[in-house]
């Protein structure tokens, strides 16, 4: 059910939703948490808020979207409550800011936040320049941006680095989950040899795969390289180098993993690219400060870079294989 | 490279994989290499539950790379046959959506060995298969047997794993039994089939499934009840009054008179899922959530419970009689193809159970399970004494019935609440109305289920939520009185289809001035 409530008030927000309640039965009972979105109005909203109703059904939420407007308009609020089929698990209120309200979304969010449930904040745009600082982000334990949707993915990847609070997160990190667990698995298994330095290679606009660089950096403290492999298609292969030899996760089409390990033969894994309301589920599962998170960030400049002479650096791990 | 001598390989036990950390929780643990040979594939638990679960844990990205599945069955299939049924079985039943990608990585590893379970040279080519897997495909020698089969085929099909050599464990690999119940049919027969298996696999490498205990909401029970300070200070015999166990079933037993005649309702599911549950509600804090000591405190519970006495009076059977289910006109038990007309199998069963122990003393503990019940729904509640003192007149608390919590197991997961409140208006009126967490019809679809977490947990090789052989044993020490004592003397009385029961269950709790609750 949707519900229009146009040039409006949270009051009367607030109002509407409890008699929705009242007259649908329990809605927003069993409320876990509150998902706010802050986003620009348009596409992308729709967007945000089909992968917030995904995840609702593994954590039943109340979604606020906040979609900023014109700013030269008479402020004004529109608000629109989704309930039932039209919001998955969740109830859904999407307010529509206009004029000086645009940047005043922290107080249209407060009057409608779910009495002592955990808040979370999710940019799925652009990134304010400290999340933690933020006013809409200082009422949440959790902040989750996405580096890969900022202009310039390095950069977006930099200022996470340089403005990490606990309680940040980022969905370049959660979309190498996957990753992280083949690999983990992989060196669970004999010979349980040190490693002796790692590269990871991937599209230069992705922050996913410089994550992974880092986080591979922080674990085991090795020289780590980051290969740049033109643009698209995420990550594509990481190497790690034992003694023994090389153990190699490969995934050039996007969708299909190979894993190769000295005299074992080839494994096949499907490891596509992860869709954003995956991620999300995965970020709204743990609400504490991702402190694994924050060492991949940190270990971010001790991995070294390298760009047109990655053959080389390919060429000896296939020589130490032979 | 650098140096050599740096880098012997260590043993397991001191090795520790730098890219773990347990503050890391996003990680997924994925099992290592290995793959799983089902006995029994033509039957429904591998079509409906076995087979989507292993699709939905590859989906989620759970199993090995190079993961392998071998069905053995006296089909004349080929592994393309074989690997149509998986197909046909996931795109009906699993629970996550269809991934071309995801599959045809699963059929790749698909295999099939046709043979019946006396033939030792299917056997001899199931063991090929299985070497040519570790060879080819990456298993690593690392494989799970589930036994889909009935109990008495397990010693024939373990004589033949242990004379293929399959059944054999190394140092780098290991080799691990799936069983379902019924585990045994008494303490006798439960013993008699543990030693055939133990003889074969050593007790830590068999996983006894009992299904319940994959379920969320049986784990939420230990979250409950232990990560809670509101609910342990009244979980004992100062509050509670007594505790109901029941699980109901709307369907009737049409088609499966092969196993359930001469089984009946207390082998069926007391033995295991009810006991299990008690175990769970009336234990001890364990002192961590350690196999070891989990188990330990469920095997002390149970080892402190007994039936309560006289056997005529505290416990109750009934069987189906032909009725209406709901909307629907359904046969009687003695109607059912298959069944003995005479047949004095109970489809229901009630008993009560007393708990030694400080905390449960005095505590009746009411278990009861039944088919053709009045709906499907399994349920524990903890009804509360009423308070010692009313400072209302009878008047105002005439409405007022015990404080109850339920723990909602399935369907409608969740946990109910019961307590007093007043009716809004002049008077003084109290009335009971509940408090509910539900953890909501659409976020339970997307919750894994019961096979997928205990398939799993097998090839991890984690074994907290599998029953051991002495739960096994006492659970059925504590039940062959009762079956001893229905065994001798009486038959079931009839209770309609679509009803909760026979009359004799709601005498049996009347005569402790309690009375059931309706689930």
């Amino acid at each position: 059910m949707i519900v229009d409530l146009p040039s409006t008030t949270t009051a009367a927000v607030n109002r509407e939703l409890i008699e929705l309640r009242e007259r649908g039965g329990a809605v927003a009972l069993g409320r876990v948490l509150t998902l706010v979105i802050v986003t620009d109005d348009g596409a992308q909203a729709e967007e945000a808020i089909e992968a917030a109703n995904a995840a609702s059904r593994e954590h039943p939420c109340r979604v606020l979207v906040l979609a900023r407007g014109a700013r030269r308009a008479a402020p004004r609020l529109d608000a629109q409550i989704r309930v039932g089929g039209d919001a998955g698990a969740s109830e859904v209120v999407v307010m529509r800011m206009y004029g000086q309200l645009v940047d005043h979304g922290a107080s249209v969010v407060v009057p409608l936040l779910l009495p002592d449930a955990p808040v979370v904040t999710w940019w799925p745009g652009p990134r304010p320049k400290v999340p933690a600082e933020d006013p809409v982000g200082r009422l949440a334990q959790r902040r989750i941006t996405d580096a890969a949707a900022q202009r310039s993915p390095s950069r977006g990847l930099a200022a996470a680095r340089s403005s990490y609070t606990e309680g940040d997160t980022d969905l370049a990190w959660s979309r190498l989950t996957l990753w992280r667990g083949l690999l983990t698995a992989a060196l669970d298994q004999p010979p349980h040899e040190d490693v002796d330095s790692a590269a990871v290679t991937g599209a230069t606009d992705s922050p996913s795969t410089d994550l992974l660089a880092g986080w591979l950096r922080s674990r085991l403290d090795v020289p780590v390289r980051r290969i740049r492999s033109g643009p698209g298609g995420g990550i594509t292969s990481v190497v790690l180098e034992r003694h023994s030899g090389p153990i190699e996760l490969v995934r050039p089409d996007g969708k299909v993993g190979t894993l190769t390990q000295p005299g074992q033969p080839d494994r096949k894994v499907a490891l596509q690219r992860r869709h954003v309301r995956d991620c999300l589920t995965e970020e709204l599962r743990r609400l504490d400060a991702d402190e694994i998170y924050q060492a991949a960030l940190q270990a971010l400049p001790a991995v070294r870079a390298s760009g047109a002479n990655h053959r080389k650096v390919t060429d000896s791990a296939q020589g130490a294989r032979s | 490279m650098t140096g050599s001598g740096w880098h012997r390989p260590r043993a397991a036990e001191t090795w520790r994989n730098p890219l773990r950390d347990p503050r890391d929780k996003r990680l997924p643990h994925i099992a290592g290499p290995c793959g799983v040979t089902i006995f029994g594939v033509t039957g429904d638990l591998s079509r409906k539950k076995l087979m989507p679960a292993i699709y939905d844990l590859a989906n989620r990205g759970l199993l090995p790379p190079g993961f392998a599945v071998t069905g053995f069955a006296r089909r004349d299939w080929s592994d393309q046959d074989f690997a149509e049924v998986v197909l046909q079985s996931v795109r009906d039943y699993a629970r996550t959506p269809f991934r071309q990608d995801v599959w045809d990585r699963l059929a790749e590893g698909v295999r099939f060995v046709s043979g019946s379970f006396d033939d030792d040279a299917a056997f001899d080519r199931l063991t090929d298969t299985i070497a040519a897997l570790d060879r080819m495909h990456g298993t690593s020698g690392n494989h799970a047997f589930y036994l889909a089969i009935p109990p008495e085929a397990f010693p024939v099909v373990c004589k033949q794993l242990a004379r293929t050599g399959l059944a054999e464990h190394g140092d780098a690999h290991w080799r691990r039994v799936v069983i379902e119940k019924p585990f045994g049919h008494d303490l006798h027969s439960a013993r008699e089939l543990n030693e055939v298996v133990n003889e074969v696999f050593p007790e830590d490498s068999v996983f006894r499934i009992d299904h319940y205990l994959g379920k969320e909401t049986v784990q939420n029970i230990l979250a409950l009840r232990f990560a809670n300070q509101l609910f342990d200070p009244i979980w004992n015999s100062h509050y509670v009054d007594h505790v109901q166990i029941t699980m109901a079933e709307d369907i009737g037993l049409g088609g499966r008179a092969g196993y359930y005649e001469g089984i009946g309702a207390v082998r069926d599911v007391i033995q295991n899922h009810l006991l299990q549950l008690l175990a769970l509600t009336g234990m001890e804090e364990p002192v961590s959530f350690s196999p070891d000591a989990l188990r330990g405190e469920k095997v002390k519970v149970l080892s402190a419970t007994k039936l309560v006495g006289p056997l005529d009076e505290t416990t109750a059977r009934g069987q189906y009689s032909a009725g209406w289910q709901g909307s629907q006109q359904v046969a009687g038990l003695h109607q059912e193809q298959g069944f003995d007309p005479e047949s004095r199998t109970e489809t229901f069963a009630a008993i009560t159970l007393q708990v030694d122990t400080r905390r449960w003393g005095g505590v009746p503990f009411f278990l009861r399970t039944g088919k053709r019940l009045g709906r499907r729904v399994t349920e524990i509640a903890v009804v509360f004494k009423r308070a010692p003192h009313l400072p209302f007149d009878d008047t105002m608390t005439e409405e007022l019935g015990e404080n109850a919590l339920v723990i909602r197991v399935q369907p409608d997961e969740g946990v109910t609440m019961r307590f007093g409140s007043k009716v809004p208006g002049t008077a003084m009126e109290v009335r009971d109305v509940t408090m509910d967490f539900s953890y909501g019809t659409s976020f339970t679809e997307t919750s894994p289920d019961a096979y997928e977490r205990l398939l799993l947990d097998v090839l991890l090789g984690e074994p907290s939520l599998f029953p051991v052989n002495e739960e096994v044993e006492l659970s059925w020490q504590i039940l062959d009185p009762v079956l001893e004592h229905w065994a001798a003397t009486g038959t079931p009385e009839p209770y309609p289809a679509g009803t909760w029961g026979p009359p004799a269950a709601d005498a049996m709790i009347g005569r402790t001035g309690r009375s059931w609750r309706r689930p």
